[in-house]
């Protein structure tokens, strides 16, 4: 061969968290100029590969060649200085600053010290030219443009390090139609002039449009590689994408109970929230297990966060168990009986510097005072009882929530409802984080709790999660409910079919 | 390792409670500079000269109890030394005075906790930050402090009133007996009740504690009422005191409160720290201008003293904390 070697090739690529194997084995090859999409369900190692080629962090085993020589590099800005940009889902953008301070953050033209700001002006402008949008102001406050002209900014960035390879994490998310368009055509250009993309989506009739070739990945290795983007049938797309190795262990789905006369636990009727969703009605009976399908962005976590009172809705109402909830308050909501295990554990759900047992009492407080004085000894108590029910170790009570592992943060959140004694809880993505022993457990627990007559609505981005864990199943995409079914009458492929291409 | 639950087992030991594990080089500090003191003076460890550091104390300690519960909330109150002068000047107008002693105090205290609610009323219903909301405080109330009382100082007849500041009660100033029953009922309250477990759970993560049914923004503005009230309490007892109010008094008060809290091992964003720490810090800062006075030093050194003692206190918990 004399042609020169491809622009980037990933080869036997693998990378271990402490109990999840995010990357086998992957391999990909990168050629000039080519619209290159990355195709796979959530968990199959698209971010944790983006992250490895964008220098964040660093594999355990195989190699990346860049331009035919070994590439290694352990910072960001060393494979910004090779021409491997990156623009993540969450734009990275600093709000309160310009347009053109953001291009060139990190790397400002400068002599001594002291910014060229003339230089930067006119580079940025010419950035934005290129990029065929100069109605955006160099000097524009970049919080005051709209989402798609801020991905543009992000691409501008991108560019200013003269980026050979550009990688995006499903930049459309955020964007209408006809911004679509014209970051398509920028796409277009920018792979005319040389430039490599590689190209995150869920969306198959994007792919379709834009790509060239693509490279599915599942369960962290590579599945299928350089396949025509064009041509390729979707129905072998999505067996591709679904073919598992690993098995989730779910636990037995017992027979669907006969319809019986109590007004369900949950009752959503034609909720809308503007921009998130609308017109979404269903029910949850007590003792059944609703699972909620949908992508990220789909509406699932906002419809959770309004149902619970996080939230207000803009038309629509909830009853719990027959009677009207009052909106917009997260206390009203605990106090019907309605729990919710927040999909960013972290961020939303713990008191990480307290002790389990504080975490878990949290809103169960008035149960063990008298007088707003508490009870320490019963509260402690009353805790340690549902912490041993749910197996969570280590078993002190007293420990300190941030030292727990993901799998047993999540049980102490679960304890949390199960010690308010909730009739529906409400659960955002309960395994995200979570290692594969420590899923199985939580399964069972999900269903148990179901048995004990709890209404129990589930939330996940892993489709065989929400197949074999519900009893009835809704496909949520951009903010509708364009599907309603018995689990067992659904498989992954027709989901997945549903959620990325809409065919209800 | 897994320890056996024990059912009703004390839910932390006494010590831990107090003071937890990071505050013992607060423990150290205090131990060194009455050590210091006591070899510096002779007069220093009397008895009479030890009630003078808890009647000094009183007025900045009793303002630190309300300021802890609000930095544990995750938030910071300003205004409380224009709260002071404000609710002072208030209650000493010719007014005021001629409703008698009861009357002052209830108007001092009152006025205080008013100002407090609107604190709360800004911050948990306007969603203004903290830091802003009680800065505009702080500048509003020492104004109207001046406005009210023309600029002049405005002399306590009551001399029912001017013994709160200096009647002896079983030997003790009162002033002490109200400092220490503040503490006491904040104790309790911070630890033993709902509203504190609440108060800490907003600080450590309002956005879960929210999630968790709380209703976040009555118990901030609870929160910053108690923090009003603390200083209308400290008010009374300066004004007492001072047998005057004024509009000029209880300058930067809020800046040694939130001093003593933070070298008390209260954690600025909330969601960790004692009252008995603070306390401790409150001492800290009493202890040693009484030394400073005692030696007749001057006053520049004593802020750098305090000026290093709040930077030394704060390094060795950073490290107590990052070690453990």
């Amino acid at each position: 061969m004399t042609s020169a070697p491809p622009l980037l090739q990933v080869r036997a690529l693998s990378k271990g968290f402490p109990g999840v194997r995010a990357l086998a084995d992957v391999s990909m090859t990168v050629e000039r100029g080519e619209v290159h999409c990355l195709l796979g369900q959530n968990g199959a190692g698209k971010s944790t590969l983006i992250k490895i080629l964008a220098g964040a962090q660093a594999p355990d085993g195989g190699e990346l060649l860049w331009c035919g020589e070994p590439l290694t590099f352990r910072h960001p800005t060393a494979a910004l200085a090779r021409g491997i940009a990156t623009i993540y889902q969450e734009l990275d953008l600093i709000g309160g600053l310009s347009v053109e301070d953001n291009v060139f953050l990190g790397h400002e033209p400068q002599t001594f010290g002291f910014s060229k700001r003339a230089a930067m002006r006119s580079a940025t402008r010419a950035l934005l030219e290129r990029l065929g949008c100069a109605d955006i102001a160099a000097g524009a406050i970049v919080e005051t443009l709209s989402p798609a002209q801020q991905q543009l900014v992000s691409v501008a960035r991108a560019l200013s390090y003269h980026a050979r390879l550009l990688i995006m994490d499903e930049p459309t998310a955020v964007l209408d139609r006809g911004e679509v368009n014209t970051l398509f055509r920028i796409i277009r250009e920018l792979a005319a002039d040389g430039v490599a993309i590689v190209y995150i989506s869920h969306r198959l009739d994007e792919i379709r449009d834009i790509g060239d070739v693509v490279t599915v990945l599942k369960d962290g290795r590579t599945i299928g590689e350089r396949l025509p983007a064009k041509t390729t049938p979707t129905a072998q797309l999505v067996q591709l994408m679904t073919g598992r190795n690993v098995e989730y262990p779910f636990p037995v789905r017992p027979p669907a109970s006969p319809p019986d006369a109590r007004p369900p636990a949950l009752r959503v009727a034609h909720l809308s929230r503007q921009g998130a969703f609308e017109d979404v009605s269903f029910e949850v009976r007590a003792g059944e297990i609703v699972g909620l399908a949908g992508l990220v962005g789909s509406g699932r976590s906002e419809l959770l966060e309004t149902i619970y009172g996080a939230a207000r809705a803009t038309a629509g109402r909830v009853l719990v168990a027959g009677a009207a909830l009052r909106a917009g308050s997260t206390e009203a909501a605990v106090a019907r009986g309605i729990g919710l295990a927040p999909e960013e554990r972290k961020r939303q759900g713990l008191l990480l510097d307290d002790s389990v047992f504080h975490n878990v009492s949290l809103p169960s407080l008035g149960r063990f005072a008298r007088g707003g004085f508490i009870d320490a000894r019963r509260e402690l108590a009353a805790a340690a009882g549902v912490l041993t029910s749910l197996d969570v170790r280590p078993a002190d009570p007293q420990r300190i929530v941030r030292e727990l592992s993901g799998g047993n943060q999540q049980k102490v959140v679960v304890a949390r409802w199960l010690l308010r004694e909730c009739a529906l809880l409400m659960l955002d993505e309960p395994t995200r984080g979570v290692d594969v022993g420590a899923r199985a457990d939580l399964y069972a627990l999900v269903r148990a709790l179901a048995a004990d007559g709890i209404g129990i609505l589930l939330v996940s981005s892993e489709i065989p999660e929400v197949l074999g864990l519900a009893d009835r199943v809704l496909v949520l995409r951009e903010g509708r409910v364009i599907a309603e079914s018995p689990a067992a009458g659904l498989d992954e492929a027709r989901v997945l079919d549903m959620i990325m291409a809409g065919h209800a | 390792m897994s320890r056996p639950i024990v059912a009703g087992a004390p839910p932390r030991s006494l010590r831990s409670r107090l003071f937890g594990l990071h505050n013992i080089g607060l423990i150290a500090a205090f131990v060194a500079i009455v050590g210091a003191g006591s070899i510096l003076s002779p007069y220093f460890l009397t008895a009479s000269n030890v009630l003078t550091i808890l009647t000094t104390a009183s007025v900045i300690g009793v303002i630190s109890v309300g300021m802890t519960f609000i930095i544990l909330a995750g938030g910071i109150d300003l205004s409380v030394g224009a709260i002071v002068a404000l609710a002072g000047v208030c209650a000493t107008t010719s007014a005021s005075q001629s409703l008698g002693w009861f009357a002052m105090v209830a108007i001092c205290i009152a006025v205080a906790a008013l100002v407090g609610l609107l604190n709360g009323v800004l911050i948990a219903y306007g969603r203004m930050v903290p830091f802003i909301a009680t800065l505009a405080m702080l500048v509003a109330a020492r104004g109207l402090a001046q406005h009210i009382s023309g600029g002049v100082p405005q002399t306590v007849e009551d001399a029912v009133f001017n013994n709160i500041g200096s009647a002896l009660v079983l030997g003790v100033p009162f002033p002490v007996w109200v400092f220490a029953a503040v503490v006491v009922v904040g104790w309790i309250g911070l630890n033993r009740t709902t509203f504190g477990r609440r108060t800490i759970a907003i600080g450590g993560n309002a956005e879960a504690s929210r999630l968790a049914g709380i209703n976040v923004a009555r118990q901030t503005l609870v929160l910053y009422i108690i923090s009003g009230l603390c200083a209308g309490i400290a008010s009374v007892l300066l004004t007492a005191r001072l047998t005057s109010g004024s509009n000029d008094v209880g300058n930067l008060y809020e800046l040694d409160a939130i001093a003593a809290v933070i070298i008390g091992g209260t954690r600025l964003s909330g969601g960790r720290g004692t009252l008995a720490g603070s306390i401790v810090g409150v001492l800290i800062f009493t202890l040693i201008s009484n030394i400073f006075v005692l030696e007749n030093l001057p006053s520049d050194i004593q802020s750098i003293a305090k000026g290093v003692i709040i930077v030394a206190a704060v390094l060795l918990q950073g490290r107590g904390v990052s070690s453990k």
